[in-house]
């Protein structure tokens, strides 16, 4: 891939990013969360089309319109979020869209089909009944359907966008065995993910993102850990700089948090035993990868979410666990990630989604509502917060992120919480947003309001944070006060890479 | 290739010209079809409206009509409000009418009271069998999440077929069996003459149920527009994982919004006994054939879940239902007018999705392939 440019209303999410991979070659992309690796495999396998740049394939240059081009040209994709039809068997999901062989006409060749999918099976370590239905197969199971559709359709290139996330640890190394048996065959595979440890592992080449942009590609003989870590961190790791200094804060706690276990939603613990305080003005920093647990922990700490085991309290007081009207009273906010749809009601006004947590307390009069005072209400955050609507009776969802974000913001800081847990509240906003909401955390932990911060930005977190805690799968890796750690440190926690 | 695209923001005139721009059209339609059959289009207008409207008599009988479905329309609004789709408003108004006619036997039992006290005991009974009933497909959802479309319209058939088993294949406290003929054709006991519901007007006669109906409208639309309980609604309804963020109590909520459809639908089976049959109708081709509940949907629909655009559109829709009866005779087949009265409807709800979306015919882009060829993809 030679020069891919692709942008998007708002963003350039590849400038100018080029890598080529052999044949016989794990290849590969790593960069973090919001680099372009996604949107660069969309490209390779047709579902987007790139607005600069060519792709060759083999010495010759293809020019993909839709994905079955691509897979007409024996490009194969494993997504992250599997497509597959759950009540169809192994063999009708491998086949399914395939229009070259297996069927003639309209019989499809059942027994054919699931002799050849067993054979694959067989051949590259993918153990798998061709006859089970796709539900009742592990996660692990499943992904390797999507790499037998892949193989079916002979592919000569695959293309794997974050395999890892959703296996356990064995399941992985048993994948990329997998993966060195194809490269063995001379098939390419393209490796996407952000875990530095299982780049190392499998990978021939690695071709590192940033912000669009391709930094460098580097053996993966010759590279550690460590200097893989700065080049997809970037700039400021050469300095080593520090976090901002620490200030002085009261030594009383806010929020204790003790051995707190959350389920997630595809069963198996999201968070692990996390133990941690924040105390009354302070604000922590939550880094870690997607996917490490950090919105369960947002969850349980705000009610949505019910905890298995560990105890919640908030000055003192113990909280009853998943509960969300317990949280409240006990004095929580919550920003939450989905500003519109569960921070937000999106086609309610502006006014309604302002009362929305506060309607049943003074804004009130028996069971019926006290209108004109929650007109107030809504104006008065509509003016402290600076949010831009036309009207407040304007729907919720015709403002903008940075609007949508401010109003959040206000309505939480109007209840006078004790602690605040934020999350991603920059996510997809601009500059000039994301310093206002900055200032706003800033103001509330100045009025000593206790803030949990959950971003995937580490520039925010540093910039707002007294004290960092790394999660990591589920549990935390670690925990720095401002001015202990660098990003670099920090970085490689968050990609699991504690021993390293 | 046509493509529909949600409208980001709904004109306001849109609302008016999109219902008045069906009616046109089915209009039109209906014309070509009264044409091909060898009737007259224009008569044939002039008698639909007179029959359902202007004509000696015919707004009370669109009234009596309408009565029925406004109780539906109302319960299927109350609910869908909340998008907890309760098709069961059929079965509820069965019950509410087996619960009405009960407490109304009861009381002619003792001799007792007024047709006042005989009008606020059956409303009371009828909306709490209405509700008890409701409450089946509502605990069902509220707990095991299972869905409420399918246990409710399930339950109607229940309701059915234990309507028909009261007056038909038992001795049930609601079956006449004082008389040798009542014996031999089952049909339900007789009420007092005091649980007749009264009526109101003398040129245009209102009857008492239809006037209960703009009342409960009125207390629906303040429930819904002014109180918490409706605020609360309004937020589950459009996104129940807001409506927890902030605390709601989203199962109390399907719980009380499914009693309370059921209950407005037991309402419409009390009228039914005390304004117009006078008996618990079990019979497969009376009450159950009217489907009142199924109409109570499409009335809904077309009110837009608004209360009192429900209780237009009830009277709207029962001045056609009244017509059709009107208009069959030997030269004109009740096929046709069932094909008009779909026609109708169909346009109707048609011109409902252009006021949500809009359509548009997008140009089909050039593909262009080059290196390797590539069959066409279709």
């Amino acid at each position: 891939m030679r020069g891919i440019t692709k942008r998007f209303p708002g963003v350039v999410a590849n400038d100018d990013v080029s890598f080529e991979a052999a044949s016989g070659e794990v290849h590969a992309l790593l960069g973090e969360n919001g680099a372009g690796k996604t949107t660069l495999s969309n490209i390779l396998t047709g579902l987007y089309r790139q607005d600069e740049g060519e792709i060759e394939l083999h010495g010759r240059p293809v020019r993909f319109t839709s994905p079955r081009d691509a897979l007409d040209a024996g490009v194969g994709m494993v997504h992250q979020h599997f497509r597959l039809v759950a009540p169809f068997t192994v063999a009708e999901n491998v086949v399914l869209g395939d229009h070259r062989h297996g069927h003639r006409g309209f019989v499809l060749r059942g027994r054919a089909i699931e002799r050849r999918v067993a054979e694959l099976g067989e051949k590259y370590g993918l153990g798998v009944d061709p006859r089970s239905r796709i539900w009742q197969l592990s996660v692990g199971e499943q992904q390797r359907v999507e790499i037998l559709k892949a193989l079916y359709r002979d592919a000569t290139i695959l293309i794997l966008d974050e395999p890892t996330a959703v296996l356990a640890p064995q399941e992985a190394v048993a994948l990329f065995g997998t993966l060195r048996a194809m490269a063995g065959e001379g098939k390419t595979v393209i490796f996407i993910s952000h875990k530095l440890k299982e780049v190392l592992a499998v990978a021939d080449r690695v071709t590192v993102l940033r912000a669009g942009r391709t930094i460098d590609t580097v053996a993966a003989s010759t590279a550690t850990a460590r200097s893989l870590a700065s080049l997809m961190v970037g700039r400021e790791i050469d300095e080593a700089r520090p976090l901002e200094q620490s200030r002085p804060l009261p030594d009383v706690l806010s929020l204790e948090v003790e051995e707190l276990t959350v389920a997630g939603d595809r069963g198996g613990a999201a968070v692990r035993g996390a133990t941690f305080s924040i105390r009354e003005g302070e604000i922590v920093g939550v880094a870690g990868v997607a996917g490490n647990g950090q919105r369960e922990l947002a969850e349980a700490l705000t009610g949505l979410r019910r905890a298995d085991r560990g105890t919640v309290r908030v000055c003192g007081k113990v909280l009853r666990s998943g509960d969300p009207r317990a949280a409240i009273s006990a004095g929580i906010a919550h920003v939450p990630e989905d500003r519109l749809g569960t921070g937000l009601a999106p086609s309610l006004s502006v006014t309604s989604n302002a009362v929305i947590k506060r309607y049943r307390r003074g804004l009130s009069r028996g069971p019926f509502l006290a209108l004109g005072r929650m007109r107030e209400t809504a104006l008065a955050i509509i003016r402290r917060y600076d949010v831009k609507t036309p009207e407040p009776s304007t729907p919720a969802r015709n403002l903008s992120g940075g609007n949508l974000q401010k109003l959040v913001l206000g309505r939480e800081f109007e209840g006078e919480p004790r602690v605040l847990v934020v999350a991603q509240p920059t996510r997809g906003l601009d500059v000039g947003a994301i310093e206002t909401v900055h200032a706003y955390l800033r103001e509330a932990s100045s009025r000593g309001v206790a803030i949990l911060l959950v971003s995937e930005d580490l520039d925010e977190l540093r910039a707002l944070s007294d004290r960092i805690v790394v999660l990591y799968e589920g549990e935390i890796a670690g925990e720095f006060e401002a001015g202990e750690a660098t990003i670099e440190e920090i970085g490689l926690l968050m990609a699991g890479g504690r021993g390293s | 290739m046509i493509r529909l695209e949600r409208r980001t923001s709904q004109p306001r005139w849109l609302s008016v010209a999109v219902p008045v721009g069906s009616l046109i059209v089915a209009f039109a339609i209906m014309a070509v079809v009264l044409l091909a059959s060898g009737h007259d289009p224009w008569s044939t207008y002039r008698k639909l409206v007179e029959a359902g409207f202007t004509g000696n008599g015919a707004l009370s009988a669109t009234l009596i009509s309408a009565t029925p479905i406004l109780f539906t329309g109302l319960a299927a609004a109350v609910a869908f409000r909340m998008e907890l789709f309760n098709i069961g408003a059929e079965g509820q108004l069965y019950l509410g009418a087996v619960g009405g006619a009960w407490i109304a036997l009861q009381l002619g039992d003792r001799d007792a009271g007024s047709t006042a006290v005989y009008v606020v005991a059956m409303c009371v009974a009828a909306a709490v069998t209405g509700a008890l009933w409701a409450l089946i497909p509502g605990v069902l959802r509220a707990f095991a999440n299972t869905n409420e479309i399918i246990t409710s319209l399930m339950l109607n058939y229940v309701a059915g077929y234990l309507l028909t088993y009261l007056i038909f294949s038992s001795s049930s406290y609601w079956r006449d069996t004082s008389t040798l003929q009542a014996r031999a054709f089952p049909q339900g006991k007789p009420m007092p003459p005091a649980a007749e519901w009264p009526t109101f007007g003398s040129s245009v006669v209102l009857p008492l149920g239809f006037v209960v109906g703009l009342g409960v409208a009125v207390v629906l639309w303040v429930l819904y527009a002014r109180t918490r309980f409706g605020f609360e609604v309004s937020v589950i309804a459009d996104s129940p994982r807001a409506a927890r963020y902030a605390g709601m109590r989203t199962r109390r909520k399907i719980l009380a919004v499914m009693a309370l459809s059921g209950a407005v639908a037991g309402l419409g089976g009390a009228s039914q006994i005390g304004d117009f049959t006078h008996t618990l109708d079990g019979s497969p081709q009376g009450l159950q054939a009217a489907a009142f509940g199924y109409t109570g949907i499409v009335v809904a629909a077309l009110a837009r879940y608004n209360p009192f655009a429900v209780c237009l559109v009830a009277v709207l829709l029962g001045g056609l239902l009244n017509a059709g009866f009107t208009l069959q005779g030997v030269d004109f087949p009740s096929g046709l007018v069932g094909v008009m009265q779909g026609i109708i409807l169909f346009c109707a709800l048609g011109g409902e999705l252009l006021i949500r979306y809009r359509i548009r015919f997008p140009r089909r882009t050039r593909v262009t392939t080059d290196g390797e060829a590539t069959p066409e993809a279709v």
